[in-house]
């Protein structure tokens, strides 16, 4: 049980331990979670991490004891077979994979169930500390190393992050082309079938080790979900496992400090609750942020991309209709409507492209250069759907409205050499000359300074 | 259909009765030996009451399991029933700060039903706006809200509320201590799930087949998946009492899966599951009754297992022995067409149709193909007890009868006819057009072959007896003289 009468936190060598042990098994399945997310296997390792029970039932009734190399084997070997026996159902009794995956683990859980029930005389084993383990009981069991009384769990996981770093390491190359592409890993004469095995027998054993001082349900979210919020923050695969790695540790840290403050956030003084169950709640949040804010891939950031762009074509399309109202003599006056067009003249104008005058907007000289460059290239495009495709001149205008935006000047420059430079557009209205070195890309417009002494 | 169903019957039927068979050995003495008569024929009113909540939960299960199987979303339930544990254990505290028992069966899976349904909302999210892969959310789900519930649950024993202790049945379940209304709960939801199944019926098994073709139909695909969703939420919460929440998606999984060996009919399938998840409860249930400690819940996975294993080997649409005997029964029909088709070819250079068939030695076949003495020898048992073949020269020689002359003549059409049209139409080498009319001249059918001499009839005017491209006669002397030497 958590030691329940923390009234004020105090952090003791107890702490350190537990979130050693924590970190330690965190990261060891971190370091695998990458590999299963990308091989899209990762309930392979909440099946493996529920079906290894039997095995550690049947491992104990065996040797009478809780000796964790008996126990790591027994369980190992379940593990392995949960793989073989579920890739069999899945081929040979042609089952969906994940249906099989589901068969194969419920039952092999169930047997294990069955078996601690039958034996309870005989197995000191409790269903529970399998699935939420006792990870604050840990610093009690310690093993002496010199002059330090070191608690096993954190040799444990120690010795199986070791494993399994060792093992990615020495294989990586291997392992890289098969979670990609195990097509091209066996043309490559790599045994793509060895590696998933290699991997799922690693998974069965960091399982093992983990399972008892932090519990499965801890094995299965540091299997997944730091993997998972590596995956969106990165698209190398080295920078994944290290992402992913450091998201544990922190998840393992923050979550036993979490355990112990967080009842207290709720008016709940000196309670403390399960760390393992935390360290799990705490990388769902990590992953729940991370999908909200993460630079490129989160929600936030995709939103504002989308805002920006959606900006962009209204200042432009705005700069058009200016200039084609100045082209055509009348009235250069313009009434920005609805929140989008208002921002855009709020912008042009801070920008010194437009002018406010009495309520109305009208170009200035620097907007009529910017506008000329998006009217040229609209315009080039429309020339280039008449000449070089068959749709009709009534059908031009959609394309080329939608190309101008994205034209920049090299473009334009290409489009109007391979027109031979053009004077009208199947319209017959005047392309504007390129004389000036003004295109549509904003990222090539003269500084600010320059369009406010031209307003001047 | 209806001898699939027996069968299925049949076969739980067995196992129902073997099941019991085995534990009451377990049992001894003549009191224990009364127990188990007393649990088999339920006359106790509790047992009747968890076998029939159980066998009712099994059903539900397994018929909305068929259509998850089917969307191949098997695993959503999983995720699911793990969800629900933060919501029961939040409402517990719900409800005894507000002053309740906290116990409310009610209220708790009001809780986790809600909880549930944000996990299956959660997982959709994630699916939809991120890159992350179905089998990562429902991980991510699973884990998360799981130690979600761990952690509240820690909290709710550290401030000893008393009573906590019955939230622990939803994570393995408790079915011995299930009440009356337990089982009508159980009962009037897997009356929902048959009355939706069979009011939807089409839709579902549209959506589950072709949901493309669905929507460009124009059936509201989301509208139904949400019922699909919410089918599985009522009976995954239901369950939650019985099997727990660890187990519960076997009863989702296996009973389909099992039932998907025995039949390619949906129907079926759905009446195969349902008997599977009824039995499945029905066996767990009673054998948890009559050994002490079993823990009912796992015994209804187990059971399910069983099920699961024997449809496996002895389905009669997929199993395995089912697909054995297919492949043993091709490679039968394979090997005889060969041996006519060999000793059409060995006895057709010298003599005319009309002759007299010639007698041919066992050594001149044997060198006719790749194939062993005693395979030779089987498959000419085999047809000269069909007729198409007949001993001649006291039983040292065989001969065509005419009726295996007919077939014989059939089968060297098929793949003389298919010879030409890779040469003549494929442009490959006559050298090398053998080993492939070798593989098609066993499944060429009517339609094929019009096409076939439709196409070739100009180039080659004897079609009825096309002449092989290949110079039969050297094959047929060498092998005879190899016959000769070696005789």
């Amino acid at each position: 049980m958590t030691p329940a009468v923390i009234a004020a936190f105090e952090w003791l060598p107890l702490d350190t331990w537990i979130v050693m042990v924590g970190a330690l098994s965190a990261a060891a399945c971190a370091l695998l979670g990458s590999f299963l997310v990308l091989r899209k296997m990762s309930l392979m390792g909440d099946a493996i991490s529920h079906a290894v029970l039997p095995g550690l039932a049947l491992a104990f009734l065996l040797s009478g004891s809780r000796s964790g190399v008996v126990m790591l084997v027994g369980a190992g070997l379940v593990g392995l077979l949960t793989t073989l026996f579920t890739e069999w159902v899945h081929r040979t009794g042609k089952v969906e994979q994940g249906a099989a995956m589901g068969v194969v683990f419920t039952v092999l859980f169930a047997i294990g169930l069955i078996l601690i029930r039958l034996s309870a005389d005989h197995v000191d084993l409790d269903p529970d500390c399998v699935l939420y383990g006792a990870i604050e009981l840990t610093p009690l069991d310690t093993l002496r190393i010199g002059s330090w009384d070191v608690p096993r769990a954190v040799l444990v996981g120690g010795g199986v992050l070791l494993l399994n770093t060792l093992v990615i390491a020495l294989l990586y190359k291997e392992l890289k082309i098969s979670a990609f592409d195990p097509a091209l890993a066996t043309t490559l004469g790599i045994n793509a079938r060895l590696m998933h095995y290699l991997l799922m027998t690693l998974v069965a054993i960091t399982t093992v080790a983990a399972f008892e001082s932090v519990g499965s349900i801890l094995v299965i979210a540091m299997l997944i979900v730091p993997a998972a919020t590596a995956h969106l923050l990165t698209d190398r695969l080295s920078l994944m496992l290290l992402v992913s790695v450091l998201l544990a540790v922190a998840s393992a840290l923050v979550g036993h400090l979490a355990a112990i403050l967080a009842p207290g956030w709720f008016g709940l003084t000196g309670v403390s609750t399960n760390t393992a169950g935390m360290m799990a709640a705490l990388s769902g949040l990590l992953f729940g942020l991370t999908m909200v804010f993460a630079p490129r891939r989160g929600l936030l950031s995709r939103l504002w991309q989308r805002a920006d762009l959606a900006l962009r074509i209204a200042r432009e399309d705005l700069l058009g209709i200016l200039f084609r109202l100045e082209e055509s003599g009348r009235p250069p006056r313009y009434r920005a409507q609805g929140l989008l067009r208002r921002l855009a003249v709020w912008q042009l104008g801070r920008r010194g492209s437009v002018l406010a005058v009495g309520g109305t907007t009208q170009l200035t000289e620097r907007g009529r250069l910017e506008a000329a460059g998006l009217v040229r290239s609209h315009r080039l495009w429309e020339a280039y759907f008449g000449t070089h495709t068959s749709l009709g001149p009534d059908h031009i205008h959609h394309p080329a409205e939608r190309l101008e935006h994205v034209t920049d000047a090299g473009l334009q420059r290409r489009l109007a050499t391979s027109l031979g430079d053009p004077v009208t557009d199947p319209h017959g209205a005047v392309i504007p000359p390129a004389d000036k070195p003004a295109p549509s890309a904003e990222k090539s417009l003269p500084p600010k300074a320059t369009g406010r002494r031209l307003e001047q | 259909m209806l001898p699939t169903l027996r069968r299925v019957l049949a076969g739980i039927l067995l196992t129902a009765a073997l099941a019991p068979a085995g534990a009451a050995e377990t049992t001894d003495g003549p009191s224990g030996r009364m127990q188990v008569v007393r649990v088999l024929t339920m006359r106790d009113y509790n047992t009747r009451v968890v076998v029939v909540g159980v066998s009712l939960l099994g059903l539900a299960a397994g018929l909305i399991g068929c259509f998850m199987l089917l969307r191949e979303r098997a695993l959503l339930g999983d995720a699911l029933s793990h969800a629900t544990l933060p919501g029961i254990a939040l409402a517990f505290i719900l409800m005894t700060a507000l002053g309740g028992s906290g116990k409310s069966l009610a209220g708790l899976l009001i809780g986790g039903t809600v909880s549930g349904v944000i996990g299956v909302a959660a997982i959709l999210l994630v699916v939809h706006l991120t890159r992350i892969k179905e089998d990562a959310a429902l991980g991510i789900v699973l884990s998360v809200f799981f130690g979600l519930g761990v952690v509240i649950l820690g909290v709710i024993q550290s401030l000893e509320l008393g009573q906590a202790a019955g939230l622990k049945s939803f994570i393995y379940g408790k079915t011995a201590s299930m009440v009356f209304s337990d089982a009508l709960t159980t009962g009037v939801a897997a009356g929902l799930v048959i009355l939706v199944c069979l009011l939807l019926y089409k839709e579902l098994t549209l959506l589950c087949f072709d949901p493309g073709f669905a929507q460009a139909q124009g059936w509201p695909v989301v509208l139904l998946d949400v019922v699909l969703m919410a089918l599985v939420v009522v009976v995954t919460v239901i369950g939650l009492q019985a099997v727990g929440l660890v187990l519960m998606v076997a009863l989702l999984v296996i009973p389909p899966a099992a039932a998907r060996f025995w039949t390619n009919h949906l129907p079926t399938m759905l009446l195969a599951a349902a008997v599977v998840g009824a039995g499945s409860g029905l066996v767990g249930a009673l054998l948890s009754a009559v050994v002490p400690r079993l823990p009912a819940g796992a015994v209804i996975v187990v059971a399910a297992g069983g099920f699961f294993a024997i449809s496996l080997v002895f389905g009669r649409a997929r199993g395995l022995l089912h697909r054995l005997r297919q492949q043993r029964r091709l490679a039968r029909t394979v090997a005889h067409q060969h041996l006519l088709r060999a000793m059409y070819e060995l006895s057709e250079p010298p003599t005319a149709a009309s002759a007299p068939a010639t007698s041919l030695r066992f050594e001149q076949l044997l060198g006719q193909r790749t194939w062993s003495a005693r395979q030779l020898r089987r498959t000419l048992r085999a047809a000269v007890k069909q007729g198409l073949i007949a001993t001649a020269d006291g039983d040292t020689g065989y001969v065509l009868t005419p009726a295996g002359r007919q077939a014989a003549w059939r089968v060297a059409r098929n793949h003389r006819l298919w010879e030409l049209y890779l040469i003549t139409h494929a442009d490959i080498a006559p050298s090398h057009v053998d080993r492939d009319a070798d593989e098609v001249e066993h499944v060429l059918d009517p339609v094929l072959l019009e096409r076939l001499e439709a196409l070739l009839s100009r180039q080659y005017p004897d079609l009825a007896t096309p002449p092989s491209p290949h110079r039969l006669e050297r094959i047929a002397a060498l092998a005879g003289a190899a016959g000769g030497t070696g005789g």
